[in-house]
């Protein structure tokens, strides 16, 4: 039974009592508890099942390594599955429910698989299911899917909040223990700006635990007076409940605060992202427990011999009434004194080493009256869903059983792991210390920044100094490092690390298989990675099956690929895989360890982008206008424009109709404000603007308009639009809706990295006018009502410009058509945009008019066989293609685009041409529909001869229409195509000139 | 004449940790140009008398500012009503000088961010270093406010002056509002 203690509880506000659910059971735990805590202090130490067996699973550890605990947390809004127990700090209210089981946690339908586990070994998956291929997607996949996992995924809105923050500091000093105290201190000594984050609620980290003596008091003291130091410093920040997730080049730093966790009813975002750039980084992140690899270590109630310590000491919990301690080291003995000075029964510490004489810890072990077994080891623990007793052998032997003891709780210690997970993130190398059995940072190979030198510096337990002494020593050093290569050098006889003191301990001996010469039947229940199910037996198969190299041994048996990212387990299989080649450890290496150290919410990494600001949504002066009367967005990029102005009673699809019959009988609106608008100056503006358009601009007159064609170097169609002289050295070039940044930036780009002698600048001016299209038979008529200009066929001519006042605005008008009718561009400035508007809809209301959409924009383009950037062009299509020869100059020299044109493949007479289509039946085509021709290619796909590039339901010709490129295509007029649709239907169309309207172009020359 | 109308009609929001509004029309005038040259100095000058600003800085006074944007490009600030005005005179001190000056007021949207965590909700959504010893008084910096180009700078102590495009006042607006959220202090400057 695990239980609360009368006495103890060192992180426990005992005066304040807190209840919470566990699987729908209510529970109660104090203030400091975690959910661990509270769950062992309930006798609670089944909590979950592993994930490929279904093995019942008990808290292991203590804090960020726990692989076992994960629940699912939370309700409704705030559900969040794999929720780690140990770093759960408890509250009033919460719920939380165990994972991967069916129908309970009690008993699993699973776990039958446990009873199977002789016969799915490592790569079972991808043994067994392999063959016959089609069974995987149908049959296979979906099973393992349902059967896999562990979360449930969350089904509603989150209802918290999130943020980042852009933080910036000369040292950055990652882990709150007595470590990264000291070497913030050092470093904050300095005057450098110092910000210390620990992922805990606590400073100090183990140390309050394991005790010692700093300056001649106890280490409880050196922290809190540290903390009040570095408190009262300016330069100093202090953060608690935030995690170093990752470092990244150049001293890029995520750290992942949890601000209201631990007290979800309070105001404010839930997590906040910091992105810190710091100068330089120290990583003080002490290091974690091994566990030991011997059968049954996988039953709940066998426990890192720290984490039994940490909830004896810091809550007040008794784990287990009798505890074996199971060592290869001095440091667990720390657990067996604790447990007997809390009034707990230890029946036994089994000690795999044999040492010639007592070290300080053992004796005082002994003292208290506790057996030591030196050279011992567990054959196999006893227990299904909780630990009963140990099975105890020599560690030197096969696991012959020589004893056992009842108990509840095995305490196991296989030494200790610095935590070099963030050194490592950004390419720090790792040597392998000998005596400690450990891989620490390798001081000569630190990550470095862009000017070579190392950035990043390990600090305290980290970076291998496993006592006291030796780790303040070592983080002073580090502090002081960091500071001076920030820019902040200590000063002379700048204050040295306390002295501190620490029972000596004597040297451990690494053990990786207990006992040593296990046979198959015991290693196969020595389990490595807990939630993922791997056991040595595996890495041995693995090996045996040629995954020599520790990355594919890692992906073929998944140790280490778990949520917790085998923080427990790769050490130790590594260990076993290094024993199986017959290799040195360092030889086979580590896995890569990737960013962040453990998971963070996906709700922070998005930060404030979510609802109304989950992008950037793009609105001309009249956005609330077409909001208020009807518009169906469209997205063009980031803006949005009206798709069409849905009336009550109407479809979309009648209101497209709608708009583009009136737009060609009366009179139309467009707002055109999205259109680019760069302005380009300079006595050079025309050279310039000759070689960025396929056209000739130079020759164009002030006052006068052209339509223009932009490529790229390949010669392939980037952007079209009416280009405008403004005066002899001023130019104002129109670009698509989605173009303007990109085409501004490729101008500036041109001037500014080949033609920077030229005398030309541009600027972009889209957003300071709306445009307005006045488009129709009555579009003069709604001039002439606002009244102020000539704008007569005589003064204004078609592809003319001019400036004016209109109605009061005053305005620049473009006499230009995109549609085929009579139209004026209309500019004014933004802030005068919906008032302009407004005056056209007054002025037209006699006239007939109404505003409409891109989808008519649409229609009435492609009646008239214009074509539009994105659909008849897609990246790949040359102006030749699309019949558009006229718009390219055959006198200038050179221009963007005009050598890629001349390419044997794009003057090859087979590419595809444009061509206007129209359906026998006067339906609609597909839109990229194909157009099939005789016989297969070589891929043995039907042979095609033509695709749809445009098509629409044309009100006005009553019938389909369609643009697309075809073989050939202009020389086969009257042929008819046929074009498959996904409907099943054959659509069949014939090839016409792709101007389906008013060919001779009399409606707008008038 | 009809009335002009600001981007958010000068909305504002004073609910959260920092005050946030739109501050209404701002004349504005991009100038590129030599800006070491005599005819670009005296054009920028002959809008508002202050000083040509250094690399990244902004000389302000109230409605008027010469923001430096890039070695070759400056933002002149004028009250709205006063550009066409100002383009005028700009061109009569540049002559024949090459340049480029056009009126670009109504292509941008000007917001106050105020209040004494205004350094720390910015600080939020931009890149920046905003510590009082790293973002000072006369300092113009251009750079990215969350997913959108914005420039900024101390109009007054704990006040911010920012400038987005137009188009995206409203996302602008309410990121601000958002960044401004109640309890969201993060107390780090």
């Amino acid at each position: 039974m695990s239980t609360r203690l009368a006495t103890g509880g060192r992180l426990l506000n005992k005066s304040r009592a807190l209840t919470f659910t566990f699987n729908g059971k209510s529970m109660k735990g104090f203030e400091g508890d975690t959910l661990a805590s509270a769950l062992l202090a309930n006798d609670q130490m089944l909590v979950g099942r592993s994930f490929k067996y279904h093995r019942p699973r008990g808290i292991v550890a203590s804090g960020a390594e726990e692989p076992n605990g994960l629940v699912n947390l939370g309700q409704g809004g705030r559900f969040e599955p794999n929720q780690r127990v140990t770093t759960t700090e408890l509250f009033d209210g919460l719920t939380a429910k165990s994972q991967n089981h069916w129908p309970s946690l009690d008993f699993d339908v699973g776990a039958l698989n446990s009873k199977m586990s002789r016969f799915m070994p490592a790569g079972f998956y991808y043994k067994t299911f392999m063959y016959p291929r089609p069974l995987w997607k149908h049959v296979y996949e979906p099973f393992i899917r349902k059967a896999a996992g562990l979360g449930a995924a969350p089904k509603d809105r989150d209802d918290d909040t999130y943020e980042h923050f852009y933080a910036f500091c000369d040292v950055l000093v990652i882990g709150g223990g007595v470590a990264g105290l000291q070497a913030a201190k050092a470093a904050a000594d300095t005057g450098a700006r110092v910000m210390l984050i620990e992922q805990t609620a606590h400073w100090g980290g183990r140390a309050p635990v394991d005790g010692g003596e700093v300056a001649g008091k106890s280490v409880d003291n050196f922290v809190d007076e540290t903390v009040a130091a570095l408190e009262a410093m300016e330069n100093v920040t202090l953060r608690r409940r935030m995690m170093g997730a990752g470092v990244y080049d150049h001293g890029y730093v995520l750290g992942y605060e949890r601000l209201t966790d631990h007290a979800p009813d309070a105001v404010g975002p839930r997590h906040r992202l910091w992105r810190i750039r710091a100068a330089q980084i120290v990583t003080a992140t002490g290091a974690i427990e091994r566990p030991l690899s011997f059968a049954g270590n996988d039953i709940p109630g066998v426990m890192l011999a720290s984490a039994v310590r940490d909830y004896v000491t810091d809550f007040g919990v008794s784990p287990g009434d009798r505890t074996v301690v199971v060592t290869n080291n001095d440091n667990a003995y720390l657990t067996a004194i604790a447990l007997k000075n809390a009034g707990l029964d230890v029946p036994a510490i089994l000690d795999a080493r044999v040492l010639p004489t007592d070290s300080a810890l053992m004796a005082q072990a002994k003292s208290l009256g506790i057996r030591v077994l030196m050279g011992h080891g567990v054959s196999k623990v006893q227990g299904g869903k909780r630990v009963t007793g140990v099975a105890i052998c020599s560690q030197a032997g096969e696991g012959s059983v020589l004893e056992e003891i009842a108990c509840d709780v095995v305490a196991m210690s296989g030494g200790w792991s610095p935590v070099v997970h963030l050194w490592s993130h950004c390419g720090g190398k790792l040597v392998w210390d000998a005596g400690q059995a450990a891989f620490k940072p390798d001081v000569d190979k630190a990550p470095t920044g862009a000017d070579g030198k190392p950035f990043v510096t390990a600090a305290g337990t980290a970076s291998g100094a496993l006592l006291l002494g030796d780790v303040l020593a070592d983080a002073d050093a580090a502090g002081k490092a960091a500071a001076t290569a920030a820019g902040h050098a200590p000063a002379k006889g700048a204050a040295q690390a306390p002295d501190a003191s620490h029972a000596p301990e004597a040297p451990m001996a690494p053990v990786w298989l207990m006992p040593q010469g296990a046979g198959i039947a015991l290693r196969n229940k020595a389990w490595l990675d807990y939630q993922n199910d791997v056991k040595v037996s595996d890495v041995q198969l693995a090996a045996q099956e040629g995954f020599q190299s520790v990355e594919h041994a890692k992906r073929y048996t998944t140790l280490g690929m778990a949520t917790d990212q085998g923080k427990l387990s790769n050490i130790n299989g590594l260990a076993i895989l290094s024993d199986s080649l017959n290799q040195p450890i360092p030889q086979t290496g580590t896995t890569t360890f990737r960013p962040p150290y453990t998971p963070i919410s996906m709700g922070s990494i998005g930060g404030e982008a979510r609802g109304d600001v989950f992008q950037p949504v793009r609105r001309t002066p009249m956005h609330a206008w077409h909001a208020e009367n009807g518009a169906e967005w469209e997205p063009v990029g980031q803006w949005r424009r009206p798709y069409a102005y849905v009336r009550s009673g109407e479809s979309s699809h009648d209101a497209v109709m709608r708009e583009t019959k009136n737009a060609r009988d009366n009179l139309g609106l467009l707002d055109a404000s999205t259109l680019g608008k760069i302005i380009v100056r300079g006595p050079d503006a025309g050279k310039f603007l000759d070689m960025m358009y396929t056209n000739m601009m130079s020759t164009l007159k002030p006052g006068k308009c052209r339509y223009g064609l932009m490529c790229d170097e390949n010669g392939f169609l980037i952007d079209d639009g009416v280009v405008a002289r403004i005066d002899d050295d001023t130019w104002l070039c129109h670009t698509t809706t989605g173009g303007a940044e990109r085409i501004h930036s490729h101008m500036e780009e041109w001037l500014q990295t080949e033609w920077w002698t030229w005398q030309v600048y541009v600027a972009n001016v889209t957003e300071q006018y709306a445009q307005i299209a006045v488009v129709g038979p009555k579009a003069r008529k709604a001039l002439e009502h606002l009244g102020g200009m000539d704008v007569s066929a005589e003064t204004m001519g078609f592809m003319d410009w001019a400036d004016g006042t209109l109605g009061g605005f005053d305005v620049r008008v473009f006499r230009i058509s995109f549609s085929g009718e009579l139209s004026y561009e209309i500019a004014v400035k933004a802030s005068q945009g919906q008032a302009l508007w407004d005056a056209l809809m007054a002025v037209g209301a006699d006239l007939g008019v109404m505003p409409y959409g891109t989808e008519c924009l649409h229609i009435l383009r492609a009646e008239k066989g214009f074509i539009m950037i994105g659909d008849e062009s897609d990246g790949t299509i040359i102006p030749q293609d699309l019949g558009l020869h006229w718009a390219i100059s055959k006198k200038k020299e050179d221009f963007i685009g005009k050598r890629g044109q001349e390419r044997s493949h794009m003057v090859d007479p087979t590419r595809w041409q444009l061509v206007g289509l129209e359906t026998v039946d006067k339906s609609t085509l597909p839109d990229g529909a194909y157009a099939v021709a005789e016989g297969t290619n070589a891929n043995g796909q039907r042979a095609t001869e033509g695709r749809v590039t445009s098509t629409y339901h044309s009100p006005n010709l009553d019938r389909g229409i369609a643009m697309g490129l075809v073989l050939n295509g202009p020389d086969r007029m009257g042929e008819v195509l046929t074009f498959p649709g996904t409907d099943g239907k054959a659509y069949k169309a014939k090839i016409v000139s792709p101007v389906f309207y008013d060919p001779e172009g009399e409606k707008p020359n008038v | 004449m009809s009335k002009f109308v600001s981007a958010l009609n000068n909305e504002a929001y004073a609910g959260g940790i920092a005050d946030v509004r739109e501050i209404g029309l701002q004349g504005m005038i991009t100038l590129r140009g030599d800006l070491s040259s005599a005819a670009v100095k005296s054009a920028a000058t002959s809008v508002a008398s202050l000083s040509m600003p250094e690399a990244g800085q902004a000389s302000t006074d109230g409605q008027h500012g010469l923001c430096w944007m890039s070695p070759d490009e400056l933002l002149v600030l004028c009250p709205h009503d006063a550009v066409a005005a100002n383009l005028e005179k700009m061109g009569q001190s540049l002559g024949d000088a090459h340049a480029l000056y056009v009126d670009v007021s109504d292509a941008r949207a000007v917001f106050e961010l105020s209040g004494p965590h205004a350094r720390e909700v910015l600080a939020k959504l931009v890149p920046v270093d905003l510590s009082p010893a790293a973002f000072t008084s006369g300092m113009f910096r251009r750079s990215r406010m969350a997913q959108i180009p914005a420039a900024f700078w101390l109009h007054a102590p704990d006040t911010f002056r920012i400038v987005t495009f137009r188009s995206n006042a409203q996302y602008a607006f309410d990121l601000l509002k958002v960044a401004a959220q109640p309890g969201s202090e993060v107390g780090y400057f």
